[in-house]
């Protein structure tokens, strides 16, 4: 692909030119840049390992008596390193990092519309939640009832993730990532709806 | 075009790099010898720079101790616990103002400018006077000229405050490398990678801060979890509860209100903290002060003391819950607590320490010392000589941008490891606009009014388009010291789009540069205070030696004409004397000196005389 920028040679996707060793503009692709397939599932274990081994080398901290390319560049690499980092190891954020780049729209307004299948639950939510906030501690238990609901909910949509995370890894389906979506946008619902209720009983 | 094997040029030694730890207190530098950091004593033997800066009215500038016994009789032109307004603006400080005796000048409304003696001074010039005393320290130690160093900070230091010690160090004429986290620091130097896995805890509480790191530890990698904190708690808070209580009772006493007398609070100031720093190791002591002649005494225990201190003491677990809770830890998790900052000595502190996170903690190293140890282990790093270490920081403020009705959208969430990034799209709302005004700001509250702004950046010479058309991405880079760099970039044409800063608190680039001539002209003061002191010494020996060969016979033997031009070359050195030159004291003692070469003469005839004949004269 593209020539060193020190010593003009051709480069592939390395980060050290492989003849002069001087450190290139990094990918600010995620997956490539840590050299992982481009997968849904991936092992979080070897991410990190990959996270430690290229931290201890392409730190800023490394470069500081180098050329201020390199020094540039080591900054701009060890940003894409941590930001990749922070996204890939996380399921959702992955998720939603191939979903915006295969083009699907992942804004918050979608996750603001109650799911239907929500909604008689989400109505007793918002009631007792109302009493407790006029100092009805009677509905704590309901709250508390709730709370253990909604959890067991986010926990059964995490494993249906993961298998949509496999059915896409193996297929490629664009329908997939569109079940992707909508699962990630009632997850986010139900994220807030238990941010909510934690907020109100102080846990 | 050079290789990346860089030729070393051999001969030149690469120049070593200090670790400084800037203090509310006191402020510190230490070295990397060896084999472990060292900490560098001043030229009073002192490791301990106390954070005092004083200006005499000639310009003569003390640092540390000096300053800080000026504090007591020249509490006008002295200062002290600068850091606490480092980038900060004038209506952040106001709780600071009614309890520290800083002099505001007018015009302070963007930057800070503080009144000490006839100078007016923003608190990164004055923090750069104690580094240039540290950087003096240093090279009369090492015997080489010192020009790079690590800084820390408190972690929870927002943008403005880092930014605002970068400049201290410029102005101090040192080029900062890196600004390191004081906990960050504080495990360095307690060599905690040798138990190459675990999960540290860092509670820092010094003079006027007070952070907590969690820190994962993964083969000489340091990887901040999460760090809170409080920039406003620390050790001073203890004192001036003390100084409230003792400023009362001499009211009642003496029945006289001693607040508004700088010498006096200064005195009950000094035995306030001399009694909480007793009480860490006796069961009771005494507050004691006598003041022109009056006497206050009142004793105090350790059991009223920790009654006191304990919504102070308390005030510090929040944070390091909070900490926990983003690290995603618990308190059984942690393997080792280190304790930082002076304040940690205090036994009530320790033991709220231990109870939280339910582990013995770390005192082996100084808590005084332990963070400019780290600085110096960082800037071994840095200058290549330590390979097998590495520290992950974070930011420990969101980053957002201020959007429409004034919420925040946040951009890079607290916590993350830094250098870290993000961009933004930024389009045009009218037809043919030229500018877009961002504003930048730091904070976890949901409105921009609730944030710290750090910034308002205006992208110019946008090309002019229907509205809506224009496509700019701005991308905010949050760097390894924690301070945000912003490029931005017209998406349509490539082409770098220019961006101006606008820092809400803090200076410009221009009146860095400025301030960097200026403590040139400063330091210019400094020394010609000293040539006069030292052509006044000068003057002083010849007028006594003068004085002196008056009762000898040698005077006798001069003419009277002699003696007359003798007497008006003392009169004028006399005259010259407490003018401010030293160029004419130094003219006026070769002057006299002349008049005196046949007295001088003689006497020395006499001696040799004297000497032959083993007689005194």
């Amino acid at each position: 692909m593209n020539a060193c920028w020190q010593c003009g040679s051709e480069q592939g996707e390395s980060l050290f030119c492989k003849l002069c060793n001087a450190l290139q503009r990094p990918t600010p692709d995620y997956y490539r840049f840590f050299g992982i397939p481009k997968k849904l599932a991936i092992d979080t274990g070897d991410l990190q390992r990959r996270f430690y081994e290229m931290s201890r080398i392409l730190h800023p901290d490394r470069f500081l008596r180098r050329a201020p390319t390199e020094q540039q560049y080591s900054l701009e690499a060890t940003s894409i390193l941590n930001d990749g980092y922070r996204v890939l190891r996380d399921p959702v954020s992955r998720a939603e990092y191939i979903l915006k780049e295969a083009g699907f729209d992942i804004g918050e307004q979608r996750s603001k519309n109650v799911p239907p299948e929500l909604l008689e639950e989400v109505f007793e939510l918002n009631m007792a939640l109302e009493e407790l906030r006029g100092g009805e501690e009677g509905v704590r238990p309901r709250l508390e009832e709730a709370r253990r609901q909604f959890l067991s909910m986010r926990a059964e949509i995490d494993s249906e993730m993961e298998r949509l995370f496999r059915k896409y890894d193996e297929t490629g389906e664009r329908a997939v990532l569109g079940e992707i979506r909508d699962l990630l946008n009632r997850r986010t619902y139900i994220r807030n709806l238990i941010v909510e209720v934690d907020k109100e009983l102080g846990i | 075009m050079g290789g990346t094997f860089q030729i070393d040029f051999g001969h030149k030694k690469p120049r070593r790099v200090i670790g400084i730890d800037l203090g509310t207190t006191n402020s510190l530098a230490a070295v990397m010898e060896a084999s472990a950091p060292k900490v560098i004593p001043g030229a009073d033997g002192g490791k301990l720079v106390p954070s005092v800066v004083s200006i005499s009215p000639g310009g003569e500038i003390a640092v540390g101790n000096p300053a800080r016994e000026l504090l007591l009789t020249q509490p006008e032109r002295t200062v002290y616990s600068v850091k606490r307004l480092m980038g900060r603006g004038i209506a952040d400080v106001e709780d600071e103002l009614k309890l520290f005796p800083f002099r505001i000048a007018e015009g302070s409304e963007s930057v800070i400018r503080l009144v000490v003696g006839e100078h007016i001074l923003t608190p990164p010039e004055i923090s750069a006077l104690i580094l240039r005393q540290l950087k003096k320290n240093a090279e009369a130690y090492l015997g080489e000229e010192i020009a790079q160093a690590v800084i820390t900070v408190p972690a929870y230091f927002n943008d403005a405050q880092r930014q605002a010690t970068k400049d201290a160090g410029r102005i101090a004429g040192l080029e900062v490398l890196r600004l390191v986290n004081e906990p960050t620091a504080a495990a360095l130097a307690y060599g905690l990678d040798k138990r190459k896995e675990g999960i540290v805890a860092v509670y820092d509480l010094g003079g006027g801060t007070f952070d907590i790191s969690i820190l994962k530890l993964h083969e000489g990698i340091f990887e901040v979890l999460a760090t809170n904190g409080d920039t406003h708690l620390g050790g001073d808070d203890i004192d001036n509860l003390l100084l409230r209580i003792a400023l009362e009772d001499v009211a009642s006493e003496w029945g006289q209100d001693v607040s508004g007398d700088h010498e006096a609070v200064q005195r009950l100031r000094r035995a306030v903290i001399q009694a909480k720093e007793e009480l860490s190791f006796v069961p009771f002591t005494h507050i004691e002060v006598e003041y022109r002649g009056r006497h206050y005494r009142r004793r105090i225990d350790r059991e009223l003391f920790d009654r006191l201190i304990t919504p102070i003491v308390d005030r510090t677990l929040g944070p390091c819950r909070n900490a926990m809770l983003d690290a995603g830890v618990k308190p059984e998790d942690i393997d080792e607590v280190v304790l930082v900052g002076g304040s940690t000595r205090i036994p009530l502190v320790r033991s709220a320490v231990e109870k939280l996170f339910r582990a013995r903690p770390h005192t082996e190293l100084n808590p005084d010392e332990v963070v400019a140890l780290g600085a110096a282990v960082q800037a071994a790093i840095l200058s290549g000589d330590v390979e097998d270490k590495l520290l992950l920081d974070v930011t420990p403020l969101s980053l957002g941008i201020e959007t429409m009705g004034g919420v925040v959208s946040k951009l890079i969430h607290r916590n993350s490891t830094i250098p870290a990034s993000a961009a933004e799209t930024f389009t045009t709302a009218v037809d043919g606009q030229r500018n877009v005004l961002i504003h930048v700001v730091q904070g976890e509250r949901e409105l921009a009014k609730d944030c710290r702004s750090l910034a308002r950046f205006d992208l110019k010479d946008i090309e002019p388009l229907p509205a809506g058309m224009a496509r700019i991405e701005v991308r905010f880079l949050i760097d390894a010291n924690g301070i945000l760099n912003v490029t931005a970039r017209d998406l349509r044409t490539g082409k770098e789009q220019s961006v101006e800063v606008k820092p809400s608190y803090g200076l410009t680039e221009e009146q860095v540069e400025a301030m960097i001539v200026e403590s040139f002209e400063l330091a210019e003061a400094d020394f010609k205070e000293r040539q006069l002191r030292e052509a006044r010494v000068e003057a002083d020996t010849i007028l006594a030696a003068v004085d002196k060969a008056r009762q000898s016979d040698a005077w006798f033997e001069l003419s009277e004409q002699e003696r007359a031009s003798i007497d008006e070359e003392v009169n004028k050195l006399l005259l010259v004397y407490h003018a401010g030159d030293h160029l004419m004291i130094r003219n006026q003692i070769d002057a006299l000196n002349q008049a005196t070469l046949k007295l001088a003469e003689i006497m020395m005839n006499a001696a040799v005389r004297g000497a032959l004949k083993g007689t005194k004269i």
